[in-house]
């Protein structure tokens, strides 16, 4: 398998089929890991970075961890393809644009997918449809354990796993969930999940998580927390405490929507819709609010002649990186706009 | 004005309340150090307050000696980019990480969760896997527990917790 195989298809996390997936996006959990022995890597030099590259992706290509696992060598990959794997959520920006010998280890369904010399040595992710957090951890753990078996991971007996900045310490964990709120946002109670979140010491962030704005529809829910808290309490309190919450606020502004402002929602919905069926030149955010006033317009039985997998297809290949190398050229300006309108009316007239 | 003591100038003054009665006293700087124990300093830059004022602030000034052996890295340098260079680090600063670890992780300053089974086999002191978990949930049920006044639930976990910590 290779990274040119990803291009024209949407990995696992957008199969939109996963439990409570009309909010629920996808389910996300990151371990962070060092080596014992070796400096972090804001202290290494050219030669040990390399040499961990070395050491970690012989580990990972000989041991793979899911099947169809391959190594993609950022450091002499072209910017489109890192570009790729940042909009796939498969690597961080900071690990496509930074410099040095990095890699990132991805398998088939790209569920799995291991970064090498991002911030810490290792950044495990699992990256799954819906409301999956039990399995992610499950799966995540399990990798864990079995990289653990050949790799020599700092821990302290009372700060826990090592990492090259203390707010990652102890767990070295990170969930995220992310959702689509289109309701909340058009009743203008998007602030309640804000508070709530807040209250929980979780952050809520943009669309590609650390870094990013929390603009448009979608909104990434993650904890801060990583000392004194354990995987297990922390993944229950998301499941059974904040993610419900959010979920329940979102279904009710829905059903406002839905009984009391029909013409509103259905306006909305459909414009969207007229727009991306008809437009010639279309922007990558103007394209994101459309998509997802045309989801929600979905998922309640506005719209009967579009699906979801449709949809989150359209989300993921109408970004620059997927649309050029769909395209197989770099495209710039309104001609990318136009090749993105062209995209989006076929895929959707012809359904 | 002239000191009360001497005939130099007087720049500090003093009021006093003993019993009901008010009493006022004007001093020169060597005088009033003298007899009321004012500390009187020499005149600091202005500039110089401000560096003392920002590095007592920032943190700057403390462990500013100390440099890791391992990856030469200084408290200041930590705190200008926010990372570490080593795992060794974690050690040699303990003592002023732990109020960032506690402003950063609601206050916790120890770990609890995945113990790797290489630590949890070697490592002295370090609790296995299982127990850790069991103490989180023991301690979390405790809360509830106290939250709810079941002070009888209450006081048996705090029997499992003393004895859970003590094995």
């Amino acid at each position: 398998m290779k990274l040119s195989d990803l291009t024209s298809r949407a990995g696992e996390w957008l199969r939109g089929n996963g439990p409570m997936s009309e909010i629920v996006i996808s389910s996300r959990i990151r371990l962070a890991r060092n080596l014992a022995g070796h400096p972090f890597l804001g202290r290494a030099s050219r030669t040990q970075r390399n040499a961990l590259v070395k050491q970690i992706s012989s580990v990972l290509l000989d041991n793979p961890v899911a099947p169809n696992s391959f190594y993609v060598n950022l450091d002499d990959a072209p910017e489109i393809d890192r570009n790729l794997l940042v909009e796939r959520h498969l690597i961080s920006k900071q690990h496509a644009t930074s410099e040095g010998a990095r890699g990132v280890c991805v398998s088939g369904d790209e569920t799995v997918s291991i970064m090498v010399n991002e911030e810490d040595h290792l950044r495990i992710q699992v990256l799954r449809s819906g409301l999956q957090l039990d399995e992610a951890w499950a799966q995540i753990n399990s990798i864990d354990d079995a990289l653990e078996a050949k790799l020599n991971f700092a821990f302290h007996p009372r700060f826990g796993y090592l990492t090259a900045c203390p707010t990652n310490v102890g767990t070295g964990i990170r969930v995220s969930v992310m959702l689509h709120l289109p309701a909340l946002k058009m009743t203008g109670e998007i602030e309640k999940v804000f508070r709530a979140a807040k209250d929980m010491k979780l952050a809520v962030r943009g669309l590609y998580g650390e870094g990013t704005e929390a603009t448009g529809d979608f909104f990434q829910v993650s904890n801060q927390t990583t000392l004194g808290k354990s995987e297990e309490d922390l993944i229950s309190d998301f499941r059974h405490v904040v993610i419900p919450k959010i979920i329940d606020y979102e279904h009710h502004a829905r059903k406002t929507l839905l009984n009391d402002r029909t013409t509103a929602l259905d306006d909305k919905v459909c414009r969207a819709l007229g727009v991306l069926r008809s437009a010639r030149l279309m922007a990558s955010e103007e394209t994101l609010f459309l998509l997802s006033h045309l989801r929600m317009g979905v998922n309640l039985g506005r719209v009967k002649d579009v699906d979801i997998p449709t949809i989150n297809e359209l989300f993921l290949l109408t970004q620059p990186a997927h649309l050029q190398k769909l395209q197989g050229r770099k495209l710039e300006g309104d001609v990318r706009r136009a090749a993105r309108a062209e995209f989006i009316r076929t895929r959707l007239n012809g359904n | 004005m002239k000191c009360d003591n001497c005939n130099k100038q007087a720049t500090v003054h003093l009021t006093e309340i003993r019993s009901g009665k008010k009493i006022e006293k004007h001093l020169c700087e060597q005088c009033a150090a003298a007899s009321e124990g004012v500390p009187m300093k020499q005149h600091t830059p202005i500039n110089e307050l401000l560096t003392n004022f920002v590095m007592a602030h920032s943190g700057l000034q403390k462990e500013m000696g100390t440099t890791c052996e391992h990856c030469g890295i200084t408290w200041a340098e930590f705190r200008q980019h926010g990372l570490f260079g080593c795992e060794h680090d974690y050690d040699l600063f303990e003592k002023d990480l732990t109020p960032l670890l506690q402003r950063a992780h609601e206050a916790a300053t120890h770990h609890t969760g995945k113990v790797p089974t290489r630590a949890g086999a070697s490592t002295p002191g370090v609790p296995k896997k299982r127990k850790t978990i069991d103490m989180a949930k023991l301690k979390k049920e405790l809360q509830r527990a106290i939250e709810n006044e079941d002070y009888e639930r209450a006081a048996q976990l705090r029997d499992a917790i003393k004895e859970a910590e003590q094995q």
